[in-house]
C-alpha cells in the first residue's frame, strides 16, 4: 500500500479511532448523563479529550482539509463543555446552596441590607407621623382594594375583627397567591436594580410607607401591639426577604454605577451572580412567609404566640445568615 | 494592519486550559429570538394544557382549593422556572434553544453556576414581562393612553434590541450573569477527498494557479456534489490551466484537488502558506 498523499488522510489513519470513540462518549453524555459511561470509558475520557485537542492544533497547522478541522473543532467544543462547563449534579448544588452559598451571599450584602432597612424604616416612620397628623394622607398611600375597609374612618371593632376574625375560606389559596405575588415583586426589585437602583429604592420606600400607614390607623384604637403581632408572624420573614431583594438590587445598581477597581463589566458580573444567589433564597423565604401568613396567622390567634413565632423566625434567619461559620477550603 | 475594532464575525476566541483556541461562534440575534419564541409557545401550551387539566379535575372533585393552589404555584414555576431549570441541566439550553442549536455558556469558560443562570433569567422580568404586563393591565382597564403605550413599548424595545448594540450579542441578563449564547455545531467526519493518488498529471503551471482559499472552496464544491457547479468549476480550471476536456469533470476535480492539496501542504511544511491566488 502506498503512503497517503495528504496530511488529512495520514492523520485520519492515525487518530480516527480515538476521535470516533470520543464522539460516541460525548454523544452519550449529551443525551443522557455522565453516569451512562462505564469505568473504562470514564478513565479514557480525559485522555481522549486531550488527544483530540492536540489533533485539532496539529490539523489547523498542517492540514488544508477544512471539513476535518471543522469536525475536530466541534468535537473538542462539545467535549470541553461536557468536561468543564456542565453544572455539578443537582444534589451537590442544592447542598452547596444551603450550606454555603445562600448565607454567604446574604452576608456579603449586609451593608446594602442595612441601607434597605434604614430606608424602609424611615419611610414607615414618616408615613406614620404624616397620617397621625392628617389622616387624609392615608388615601394617598394605600388604595381602597388593599385597605379593604381598614382606613382612618373605620371603627375599633372592625379593625379588631380584621386582626383576630375568623376567615378560613380559601386560606391556603390566599397563601399561595401571596407567595407568587410577593416573589414576583421581589424579582422585580432585583431586576430593577439594573437601573442604578433607583426603582428598587422606590419600591422599598413604598413598602415602608404602607407599613407606617397601617400603624397610623391601628395605633389610635389601642391596637398597635395587636397589629405588630399580626404582622410579625409572617412579616419578620417577609419583610426581611424584601429587604434582601432590595439589597440585591442595590448591589447590582451600585456595581454598575461605581465599579471601583474592576471593569464595569466584571463588577456587574460579580454583583449579578452574588445577588442572584441571594434572590433564590428570597423566593424560598417568601414561600415560608406565605405559609406562615396563610395558615399560621389564621390558626394562631393570640398576640403572644404570633409575636413569639415571628421573633423565633427572625432569630432563626439572623443566626442562619450572620453567625460566623468555618470557612471551608473550597 | 490596523485592528482597532473587534472582528465583525461572530466567531470568538475561547482558549481552553490546555491552551487551544476553540473559536466559538456566537448565536445570531435571529436564532435567539426564534428560540425565545419557541420557548414562549411551549410555555403557553403547557400552561393551557395544565389549566385545562385542572379545570377538568375541578369539575369532578371536591378539593377545589388544592387545585387552585396547584395552578398558582404551577404557573409561577412555569414563568420563572422554565428557563432556569432547563439551563441548569447538562445541556445548558431550554428546549427552544436546543431546537435552534444554541447553548448558554459562561464567558470565562467555567462552570455555569446557579447564580449565573438565575441572574440572566431574572433580568428578563424587566426586559420583557414588566412593560408588557404593565401595558396589558392598563389596556384591560382601558386606561392605556398613547404616551403610556409608547413608553412601555420603547422600554421593551430598548432591552429587546440591546443585543444588537453590542458586538457579543449580550442581553442585559447575559451582561449581568457573565454568560453568552453560542451555537452548538454537530458535524460528521466527512469522506476523504484525496484518498487515492491522482491518475492525471498536472503541469507545474496548472498547480501554481491557486492558494488555500481556492482549495477550500473547491473542497466545498466537491463535498456539495452539485453537478452544475462541478461542471462550471472544472471548465474554469481547465481553461486557466490550458488542459483538454476529457469528459470526466468529477474525476478531474478530485485529481486536481489531491494534487493541489499535496503541493500546498508541502509548502506548509517549509513554512510557506499561500493564502489565495493573489499571494505569491
Amino acid at each position: 500500500m502506498t503512503a497517503p498523499l495528504v496530511n488529512a488522510s495520514r492523520f485520519r489513519q492515525a487518530h480516527a479511532a480515538d476521535w470516533e470513540r470520543l464522539e460516541r462518549l460525548v454523544g452519550l453524555m449529551e443525551r443522557r448523563s455522565i453516569r451512562a459511561l462505564g469505568d473504562d470509558d470514564l478513565l479514557a475520557l480525559p485522555l481522549l479529550y486531550r488527544t483530540t485537542l492536540s489533533s485539532l492544533s496539529v490539523a489547523r497547522e498542517t492540514s488544508l482539509d477544512r471539513a476535518l478541522v471543522a469536525y475536530l473543532e466541534q468535537l473538542c467544543t462539545r467535549a470541553y463543555f461536557q468536561l468543564y462547563g456542565v453544572p455539578s449534579s443537582a444534589w451537590t448544588q442544592i447542598k452547596a446552596f444551603f450550606a454555603r452559598e445562600w448565607p454567604r451571599a446574604v452576608q456579603a450584602l449586609w451593608r446594602e441590607t442595612l441601607a434597605a432597612f434604614v430606608l424602609t424604616a424611615v419611610a414607615a416612620v414618616a408615613a406614620y407621623l404624616l397620617i397621625r397628623d392628617d389622616p387624609t394622607w392615608f388615601y394617598a398611600v394605600i388604595d381602597e382594594g388593599l385597605a379593604n375597609g381598614r382606613d382612618p374612618s373605620a371603627s375599633a371593632a372592625k379593625l379588631r375583627e380584621s386582626l383576630y376574625g375568623k376567615q378560613d375560606d380559601m386560606l391556603a389559596t390566599f397563601a399561595a397567591y401571596l407567595f407568587t405575588h410577593n416573589s414576583q415583586v421581589a424579582i422585580f426589585a432585583f431586576a430593577l436594580g439594573f437601573a442604578f437602583a433607583v426603582p428598587t429604592a422606590m419600591l422599598l420606600v413604598y413598602t415602608g410607607l404602607m407599613l407606617g400607614a397601617f400603624f397610623a390607623v391601628f395605633v389610635p384604637h389601642g391596637l398597635g401591639a395587636g397589629l405588630a403581632a399580626w404582622l410579625a408572624i409572617h412579616g419578620t420573614t417577609e419583610i426581611f426577604a424584601i429587604l434582601i431583594a432590595g439589597a440585591a438590587g442595590f448591589r447590582i445598581g451600585t456595581a454598575i454605577a461605581f465599579p471601583g477597581r474592576l471593569s464595569r463589566m466584571d463588577a456587574a458580573v460579580a454583583a449579578g451572580r452574588l445577588a442572584a444567589t441571594a434572590m433564590l433564597g428570597v423566593v424560598l423565604m417568601l414561600l415560608v412567609a406565605g405559609l406562615l401568613e396563610g395558615i399560621g396567622r389564621q390558626t394562631v390567634r393570640t398576640d403572644e404566640f404570633r409575636a413569639l413565632i415571628g421573633a423565633a423566625m427572625l432569630m432563626g434567619w439572623l443566626a442562619y445568615f450572620y453567625l460566623p461559620r468555618r470557612r471551608d477550603a473550597a | 494592519m490596523r485592528r482597532n475594532r473587534a472582528p465583525r464575525t461572530r466567531v470568538r476566541s475561547f482558549v481552553t486550559p490546555e491552551g487551544v483556541d476553540l473559536r466559538l461562534e456566537l448565536g445570531s440575534a435571529g436564532a435567539r429570538a426564534g428560540a425565545f419564541m419557541l420557548d414562549t409557545v411551549m410555555i403557553l401550551v403547557v400552561l393551557v394544557l395544565g389549566t385545562l387539566a385542572i379545570l377538568w379535575l375541578l369539575s369532578g372533585a371536591r378539593q377545589g382549593e388544592l387545585l387552585m393552589i396547584l395552578w398558582l404555584l404551577g404557573a409561577f414555576t412555569l414563568r420563572n422556572g422554565w428557563f432556569i431549570l432547563w439551563e441548569l441541566g447538562g445541556r445548558g439550553a431550554t428546549p427552544g434553544k436546543r431546537m435552534v442549536g444554541l447553548r448558554v455558556v459562561a464567558r470565562d469558560g467555567g462552570r455555569l453556576t446557579g447564580g449565573a443562570v438565575v441572574a440572566r433569567n431574572a433580568m428578563r422580568e424587566i426586559e420583557l414581562f414588566l412593560p408588557l404586563s404593565f401595558l396589558a393591565q392598563r389596556g384591560a382597564e382601558g386606561s392605556a393612553d398613547t404616551a403610556m403605550t409608547i413608553f412601555a413599548l420603547s422600554w421593551s424595545g430598548l432591552f429587546l434590541f440591546f443585543p444588537l448594540f453590542n458586538r457579543d450579542r449580550l442581553r442585559v441578563g447575559d451582561l449581568v450573569a457573565g454568560t453568552w449564547v453560542v451555537q452548538t455545531v454537530k458535524a460528521q467526519l466527512g469522506a476523504e477527498l484525496a484518498a487515492e493518488r491522482p491518475r492525471r498529471h498536472f503541469p507545474e503551471a496548472a498547480l501554481d494557479l491557486y492558494g488555500v482559499y481556492e482549495l477550500q472552496t473547491l473542497e466545498g464544491v466537491l463535498r456539495g456534489g452539485q453537478a452544475d457547479s462541478v461542471a462550471t468549476v472544472a471548465s474554469i480550471i481547465r481553461r486557466k490551466a490550458g488542459m483538454a476536456d476529457d469528459g470526466d469533470d468529477l474525476g478531474f476535480l478530485n485529481d486536481y484537488y489531491a494534487a493541489l492539496c499535496a503541493r500546498l501542504e508541502r509548502g506548509l511544511m517549509v513554512g510557506r502558506r499561500r493564502e489565495d491566488k493573489y499571494a505569491r
